[in-house]
């Protein structure tokens, strides 16, 4: 792989990271990720609407009209999530119970019509794939991470195996403020130790 | 009955913000001053309605006589999508006043999730038309109530001395939690 290739796949993992650095697609990332499995799901389905809507619309940036673009690319990233919804109720029923509402909502996820908009239109596409790939990844990496410290904080779980016993552990981040609280210090460790603030 | 239930649940225990995890890109970035809170408030409150009533109807007298529910999610984005564009239409020549107090926010709304949210959930709950409208209405009212509340914080917070990693989002964010944590309170009231 040459070096830009890679320069585009790593920087939606580390530099532009969707959720510590752009912070983008916030309501998935909080309303998904009370477990480490709910968090990769959703960082995975992400991922997929992400690489495969970012190829299409490079694909056929230049047969849009500029002025459309933008329902153009709604229309795109829409069609992909229902396949999404299809495929997910037809092999992952239990996933996509506890996911819910948040699966339909990847239309309006912020991180896909943004790098449709500003990479996507713009760029071939095999590094728009890379590009999608880079941003899902460190998409999926960041809720993993939330998911698996909520997870740990509140039930003394990661991924379903115990770590503690779990009435020590603290439900409230299991439930909604332990989302808010959780994501505030990752960011704020993202700041310190990875951007040098 | 039911509808005083519906409007407390909406606002207070299931607040569409807190308890919901919707709308929190304009709950992040529109809430440092009271005052375009309140703007971007008015203007939820307005297209949410307004885009539940739209896709309900079509949901109910489009979709499910034809038989095309996959669709609902590629129809109910378009349909917002063009709502809000026809709102700002209409505004611009009916009220320009309420324009100019509105107009900023009118645009982002269409990724607010708020409002797609609320149009499928209406549908999952089997709300009837009546139903939905007041679900819709409390919901941005509690969307509202969380923002403004959530602005007064911020406003304070800016003259705060603030470790320098925590500066902006991170501290933005526990305190949403806090706020969070108060609403949990009001559980079990319905």
């Amino acid at each position: 792989m040459s070096n830009r290739s890679t320069a585009v796949l790593m920087n939606g993992i580390i530099k532009e990271n969707p959720t510590f650095v752009l912070l983008l697609g916030m309501c998935p990332t909080l309303g998904t990720t009370s477990s480490a499995v709910n968090g990769l799901g959703m960082g995975l389905a992400t991922l997929f609407v992400l690489v495969s809507s970012n190829m299409v619309i490079s694909a056929v940036k230049n047969l849009i009209p500029d002025k459309v673009r933008i329902p153009g690319f709604i229309v795109i990233i829409a069609t992909f999530v229902t396949l999404l919804e299809l495929l997910m109720k037809a092999y992952v029923p239990s996933l996509y119970e506890s996911l819910g509402l948040f699966i339909p909502l990847i239309v309006v996820n912020c991180i896909v019509l943004a790098r449709a908009e500003s990479f996507a239109s713009k760029n071939n596409v095999f590094s728009s794939m890379l590009d999608g790939l880079g941003m899902g990844l460190g998409f999926t990496i960041a809720l993993t991470l939330l998911g698996a410290l909520r997870e740990l904080l509140g039930s003394g779980k990661v991924f379903g195996l115990n770590i503690f016993p779990e009435q020590y552990g603290v439900l409230a981040f299991v439930l909604a403020p332990g989302a808010f609280i959780v994501l505030g210090y990752l960011i704020a460790l993202f700041n310190r130790y990875i951007k040098k603030a | 009955m039911i509808y005083i239930t519906i409007f407390i649940a909406a606002i207070f225990v299931n607040n569409i913000v807190f308890s919901q995890f919707l709308g929190i890109c304009p709950f992040l970035g529109v809430s440092k001053k009271i005052e375009t809170a309140l703007g971007m408030a008015g203007a939820v409150a307005f297209v949410l309605t307004l885009a539940t009533i739209v896709t309900w109807l079509i949901q109910h007298y489009l979709l499910q006589p034809l038989g095309l529910n996959f669709l609902q999610t590629i129809t109910f984005i378009l349909v917002i999508a063009a709502l809000v564009q026809l709102v700002e239409i209409v505004l611009k020549k009916v009220s320009p006043s309420l324009y100019q107090a509105l107009g900023v926010f009118l645009p982002l709304i269409t990724t607010n999730c708020a409002i797609l949210g609320v149009a499928i959930l209406v549908i999952q709950k089997e709300y009837n038309l009546l139903e939905s409208t007041v679900f819709a209405f409390s919901t941005a009212i509690g969307f509202g109530l969380a923002l403004i509340l959530f602005a007064g914080i911020r406003e304070q917070l800016s003259y705060m001395k603030i470790p320098k990693a925590m500066e902006g989002m991170p501290i933005a964010l526990v305190v949403a939690g806090l706020l969070s944590l108060a609403f949990m309170g009001f559980t079990g009231i319905v």
